[in-house]
């Protein structure tokens, strides 16, 4: 029985198990965890204040993640979301730096500019496919950083901005994320999820249904770009410090590889993708220099047993028995 | 219903199409044949919008097509089928008529957020219909699968639902028979002439002459993109036009066999 096969049968088990090996590893590395129920307060003191960027890192990766399933779902390959996280993230912090705005307004605008910049450029850039969008969608992500590098009478250039307030708290993300999810998942049910799955796997015949496929392209990109910009504007007001250089294109391929790892069939195979690459690096700390060595053959083992995806994989062990009876 | 006038095309030097023009009845089955490369498909890329011709005029029920876009001239009542079957592999039955129902007016975007009792029941609705059409070609019992687990008779038949659920008036079927044994072939011609019964005019191509002159009340042949014939089974069955094209002419300078050109 292959290793693949073992995780398919036994998937609810495994997952138990991940929980445990988390909870062993968190334990471990508090150090403080005793029985007495003071003690215990303690300890989840001491692991929040340890671990507390971890955790807001894994909802507003998560949120990346869904905004790149967006646009993946419908056959699109861009890599243009860490530029918008970017715009999000800077319109957001210069309106609580200027203005103490609170931050689900300022949150909701950094939305508002990502996706209106993204139905500007998406216009004209949506009619090319494959690597060709990714390649425009690529170029826009530098320029969009290098425009941000040049004001720096607005956005302090190289420097960055700093003493950005920290107002996002856990449940800020936590229900960011909830939101996010309740209505991707919806959308998946839907028509429309309907047709960006027939459009990812057919362009041409899902126009003949009569169905306009720019038009569910640009809401793909459109509403993608969005929630990059509500994950980047969460993210600035806990990070302090914001700079062009994370909003890069080691940040667009990161963002990709966590929707590609989950896969695209639905929005929890995104969850998946972001949780595990932002879990892994962390797990993997007591490796010490082999850690990076160690990060990338787990994802190409994923990649290699599962091509479409972490998801898939829980899904077609879900169908198996069915297929048996 | 529909009516082609003066249509050309060419692909770089490839005079593809010449000055075609052909009027297909209302509530007629009409033929298109020719040899390989005459052009046949390429009308049908050209009626629903996937090329645009380098001149001449398309028009459904009076209205001009040629300006249009392809999921514009859907929504006129234009379906088709492809001759390479482009079904939606990894999509069920059912999903893949559902795509084919349109965009349907009585939800919203709101919807996704709440699902309302109505929005279920809109849904419910969809599914019976696209339900009836899978039934209409054999299909129903199959409609949870898979497209990709199919046959490829069922296959075809199933794009002919997909097709009719668009709501056409007008049914392109590109070589439907093809891969088809002769039980799955009496079939569907019996599905088809049912179809035209139903009130839908529907355009053939296809290779096979059996099948064809058994469907079609006209026929037009298309030879190196001239339409070369233009008649019913009987006109083109005895006309030496048609038959040169296939069988080839003797003494002709070059020599050609049209029935062997790629």
């Amino acid at each position: 029985m292959s290793f693949v096969t073992f995780v398919v049968r036994h998937r609810i088990r495994c997952l138990v198990a991940t929980v445990g090996i988390f909870a062993v590893i968190f334990s471990r590395t508090a150090k403080t965890f005793k029985h007495s129920s003071a003690n215990k307060m303690e300890w989840l003191e001491s692991f929040w204040s340890t671990y507390n960027t971890l955790v807001l890192s894994v909802g507003t990766n998560v949120l990346l993640a869904l905004s790149i399933y967006l646009t993946l779902s419908c056959g699109l390959l861009t890599v243009a979301n860490a530029a918008f996280m970017g715009l999000g993230a800077y319109t957001a912090a210069l309106l609580t730096l200027n203005t103490q705005m609170p931050l689900w307004i300022a949150a909701l605008a950094g939305a508002l500019v990502a996706a209106a910049v993204a139905a500007a450029m998406g216009r004209p850039t949506l009619r090319l496919s494959g690597v060709y969008l990714a390649m425009a969608t690529l170029a826009f992500g530098e320029v969009v950083r290098i425009l941000i590098l040049n004001t720096e009478q607005f956005t302090g250039g190289a420097l960055g901005l700093n003493a950005i307030p920290q107002l996002t708290q856990w449940y800020d993300v936590a229900a960011a994320v909830a939101l996010a999810l309740y209505l991707l998942l919806g959308l998946a049910r839907s028509r429309v999820g309907r047709t960006m799955a027939a459009i990812a796997q057919d362009e041409t015949a899902t126009e003949l249904m009569g169905l306009n496929v720019r038009t569910y392209k640009l809401f793909a990109f459109v509403a993608g770009a969005a929630l990059a910009g509500v994950a980047g504007a969460l993210n600035a007001h806990f990070t302090f410090f914001i700079s062009p250089g994370e909003y890069g294109f080691e940040r667009g391929v990161e963002i990709l590889a966590m929707g590609v790892l989950g896969g695209t069939a639905s929005p929890w195979g995104a969850v998946i993708g972001a949780v595990l690459l932002t879990l892994l690096p962390e797990l993997l700390r007591g490796l010490g220099h082999y850690r990076p060595l160690i990060n990338g053959a787990i994802l190409i083992l994923i990649i290699l047993y599962s091509p479409k995806g972490l998801w898939d994989l829980l899904r077609l062990g879900a169908r198996a028995p069915k297929a048996a009876a | 219903m529909l009516k082609l006038t003066a249509i050309t095309k060419k692909f770089g030097g490839l005079q593809v199409l010449d000055d075609v023009s052909l009027t297909v009845p209302e509530c007629a089955i009409f033929g298109l044949i020719g040899p390989n490369g005459a052009g046949k498909t390429t009308v049908f890329n050209l009626i629903t919008g996937m090329l645009v011709a380098d001149s001449g005029t398309i028009e459904l029920a009076s209205a001009r097509l040629d300006a249009l876009a392809p999921y514009q001239i859907t929504r006129r009542g234009v379906a088709r089928t492809f001759q390479n079957i482009r079904i939606f592999k990894d999509m069920t039955l059912l999903d893949n008529v559902l795509v084919a129902l349109g965009d349907h007016p009585s939800y919203n975007a709101f919807s996704i957020v709440l699902p309302l009792r109505r929005y279920r029941q809109a849904q419910r609705r969809e599914q019976e219909r696209a339900r009836e059409f899978l039934s209409r070609v054999g299909l129903a019992d199959k409609a949870q699968l898979l497209a990709e687990t199919l046959s490829y008779g069922e296959q075809r038949r199933l794009e002919i639902a997909r097709a009719l659920a668009t709501g056409p008036k007008l049914l392109l079927l590109d070589e439907p028979a093809a891969g088809m044994n002769s039980v799955e072939k009496l079939q569907l011609m019996d599905d088809i002439t049912k179809l035209g019964e139903g009130g839908l005019t529907i355009l053939i191509i296809e290779h096979d002459m059996r099948f064809i002159m058994g469907l079609c009340q006209q026929i037009a042949v298309l030879n190196f993109g001239k339409l070369i014939a233009n008649g019913t089974p009987d006109e083109i069955r005895s006309s030496t036009a048609v038959i040169e094209a296939y069988l080839g002419q003797d003494n002709e300078a070059g020599g050609e066999l049209g029935g062997v050109q790629a």
